[in-house]
């Protein structure tokens, strides 16, 4: 069998103790392991962008790193955007006014690659979010919607402040 | 599960990766991940040992220091985008930079990680090529530095030992207001390049090229330096229809013929980015120096 280490992390503002395979990813370890599959796996090699997580508030692939790496780390997937169960993050509302949704596959890792884009940049321009997402892939191709949602979004976190659902970077740029 | 099952290895220091690369067989080095983990999880490469660079210390830094910068190999692509010393002194790295894969892969990948996957186009290659780098490594024997011209020996595979780990780069800096660019093609924003284009050039007051340095990413199995070009410049007014010819020879340079691309297409690029490039790096200097 496999070899194991128990590792401490905070997802979602929660802290677990887990004890997981070297060899998982991250992904899987969220999914299977946590139960929260709001993060989707679209491609497993680093290109569709749909695993894109928070780790330590910086946009990352999940299926790009093991679990056992995010020990000691801090972690928000999709599931940690919305300020409790029955309200959504203003950027969730500019994406369903605006129907950013299509099928819904991309938009976990859309939506954790823009928190960290609107936060670095509030007042994007088109082509800065076109740039942003572009290392996110949406099969249903219907990116106009997307940019515009995101641009609405942008408008809507600068007239609601402190809506960062990211805890602050530990380490690096924040 | 993905990744094949391997031995996990996250040791504190240089000198403990080096004991464990010394004692054990079969190992890959672990940086950003943003190569190794796809070819994992395809299970292109079965490593027994997998040794975890992240919590090594003090491979991470960005530092300028006798005129050159330097580089700790863990250093993510990220700190170096957002480093002002880097856009300052090495305005080539910040322009190229922002062309390697995507915000995301950007916040995790290495420096250390790009220049020893040493992807033929990638651009942190080219960069280290155009810049005339030098590699520090760290082995069971001591440290020694190696000429970037002679890091890669094959296609992917760096000159390291197999008891070495790379542990910084430094990049000698160019004078303030010489003129740099940074220009690929790909299919997709954010792709390797299909062809990549570095250029430096340092003019006199006249206008005529004093330096010049042309790298050509994606042609074969590592970057190139189109030493030519490079002396052909020297003392050249740049000016388009004289850099259509410059380049022209650029065309018969070899080239590989893979499923991107056909040769003749990869050659066509090199000679029209190489223009371009040096046509961006002449619009960009802003101090012309006597000579």
């Amino acid at each position: 069998m496999s070899e194991t280490r128990t590792i401490a992390i905070t997802v979602n503002g929660t802290r677990r103790e887990e004890t997981v395979p070297v060899r998982l990813t991250l992904a899987d370890f969220l999914r299977h392991q946590l139960g929260l599959t709001g993060t989707h796996l679209g491609c497993e090699h680093g290109v569709c962008g749909a695993c894109t997580i928070l780790f330590d508030g910086h946009s990352t692939r999940s299926c790009l790193m093991l679990a056992v790496q995010a020990d000691g780390h801090d972690i928000m997937t999709v599931e940690g955007i919305a300020p409790d169960g029955k309200t959504l993050h203003p950027l969730q509302e500019a994406f369903r006014d605006n129907h950013g949704l299509q099928c819904g596959f991309c938009t976990p890792g859309i939506l954790t690659t823009l928190i960290e884009l609107l936060r670095d940049n509030p007042d994007p321009t088109e082509e800065d979010i076109r740039i942003g997402i572009s290392g996110n892939l949406c099969r249903c191709t219907g990116y106009h919607n997307i940019v515009l949602a995101a641009l609405d979004a942008a408008k809507r976190l600068r007239q609601a402040p402190d809506t960062d659902p990211t805890t602050p970077s530990r380490n690096g740029r924040g | 599960m993905k990744p094949p099952p391997f031995s996990y290895h996250d040791p504190r220091t240089t000198a403990d990766v080096v004991g464990l690369l010394t004692s054990l067989d079969n190992v890959k080095l672990l940086a950003g991940g943003q190569s190794l983990m796809p070819m994992l999880n395809m299970r292109y490469v079965l490593p027994d040992h997998v040794i975890d660079l992240n919590r090594v210390d003090g491979l991470s830094y960005i530092r300028e220091q006798n005129g050159a910068l330097e580089i700790g190999a863990m250093t993510r692509q990220r700190d170096i985008e957002f480093s002002d010393l880097v856009r300052q002194r090495c305005p080539l790295m910040h322009g190229a930079i922002v062309q390697v894969g995507h915000r995301q892969t950007r916040n995790r990948g290495t420096l250390g990680g790009s220049l020893c996957h040493l992807d033929p186009a990638a651009e942190l290659v080219s960069v280290a090529a155009a810049l005339n780098a030098k590699v520090s490594v760290t082995g069971k024997s001591g440290s020694r530095n190696i000429d970037f011209s002679d890091f890669p020996v094959a296609y992917m595979t760096p000159a390291l030992e197999l008891d070495e780990l790379l542990t910084g780069v430094t990049f000698p800096c160019w004078p303030a207001g010489h003129g740099h660019a940074f220009v690929e093609f790909s299919r997709r924003h954010g792709d390797f390049a299909i062809v990549a284009a570095a250029a430096l050039i340092a003019e006199d007051k006249a206008g005529k090229v004093t330096r010049a340095s042309l790298t050509l990413g994606g042609l074969g199995p590592a970057p190139i330096r189109a030493s030519d070009v490079e002396r052909a410049l020297i003392g050249e007014t740049i000016e388009e229809k004289r850099l259509r010819d410059i380049c022209e020879p650029l065309g018969k340079l070899d080239a590989v013929d893979d499923i991107h691309a056909p040769a003749s297409y990869r050659q066509h690029l090199a000679t029209v980015l190489a223009r371009r490039a040096l046509l961006k790096a002449h619009q960009r200097i802003t101090t012309r120096t006597a000579s």
